[in-house]
């Protein structure tokens, strides 16, 4: 599958749901890139369609309305949707 | 994603302004963030041959995706409960910055919920002379054998509609 990695400070481990048009998936990029943190994501609408039954179950562990953004830390919060807010308040209390 | 020039963009999203206006909608003041959304519907009608909503995950089946087509189906209720679309490419006169900063819940039923609503919709008995359709857009009502070509208030196109009686 086609996961993105992006470097940066050690947060947790967070993975990020989206879709390559929206822009607030766009903008929550741009924010954990602005945090300097380090990410994985994966561009839902972009994956090859034998994967597409795969990412669907993944997401829906989540987020069971399958929208975007979905942001899972440490495979146990989820944020849904761009709340810049919550982003940085969660963010900030993880380790260093 | 594909890449679509400057002009097209502009020249769509006047096109967009002048249409919403005119038929009592506004578009997001925030230029920025409503320029990236309309180049996001540009890039889906390339893409899946309709424009689909740029915020959702579309299934490139027309018949499938036909409530996220743009307008989708849940703008209007979207609009009136949060004075936004999901997108916030459509905003209410009165949309605060609250309405815009927060994301808001996804309206859209899910795949299995859509299923049942279709199955639905087959049945329906009726002792009207004529079947009513409404236009799932913008709820316009008609009756007639068949839905128009499009929807003579929105636009929409014929298979926006579902029968209503
Ligand atoms: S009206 Fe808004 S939420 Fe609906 S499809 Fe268009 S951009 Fe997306």
């Amino acid at each position: 599958m086609d996961i993105k990695h992006v470097e940066g400070r050690n947060a947790g481990k967070l993975m990020l749901y989206a879709i390559s048009t929206c822009p607030w998936c766009r903008k929550t990029k741009a924010l954990l890139n602005e945090l300097g943190v380090e990410y994985s994501y994966i561009d839902v609408d972009l994956v090859p369609e034998e994967e597409e039954d795969k990412i669907t179950r993944e997401v829906e562990r989540w987020n069971d309305r399958l929208s975007f953004p979905t942001l899972v830390i440490d495979d146990e919060e989820v944020i849904i949707g761009f709340q810049e807010e919550r982003i940085r308040q969660v963010l900030k209390g993880k380790k260093q | 994603m594909t890449e679509i020039s400057r002009e097209k963009i502009q020249e769509y999203y006047h096109k967009l302004l002048t249409e919403a206006e005119k038929a009592g909608y506004h578009l997001n003041p925030d230029l920025d963030l409503t320029l990236e959304l309309v180049k996001s519907l540009l890039a889906n009608e390339e893409r899946y041959g309709y424009q689909s909503c740029p915020c959702r995950w579309a299934s490139g089946l027309r018949e499938e995706d036909l409530d996220i087509i743009c307008p989708c189906d849940y703008r209007d209720a979207d609009l009136a409960e949060y004075g936004r679309c999901y997108c916030a490419l459509y905003v209410s006169a009165n949309a605060t910055k609250e309405n815009l900063s927060r994301p808001i819940p996804e309206r859209r039923p899910s795949k299995e919920e859509r299923k049942k609503k279709t199955e639905k919709e087959i049945s329906h008995p009726s002792s009207l002379s004529l079947p009513v359709w409404r236009c799932q857009v913008c709820g316009y009502l008609c009756a007639r054998k068949e839905p128009p070509d499009v929807c003579p208030i929105c636009k929409a196109s014929k298979d926006r509609f579902e029968r209503f009686f």
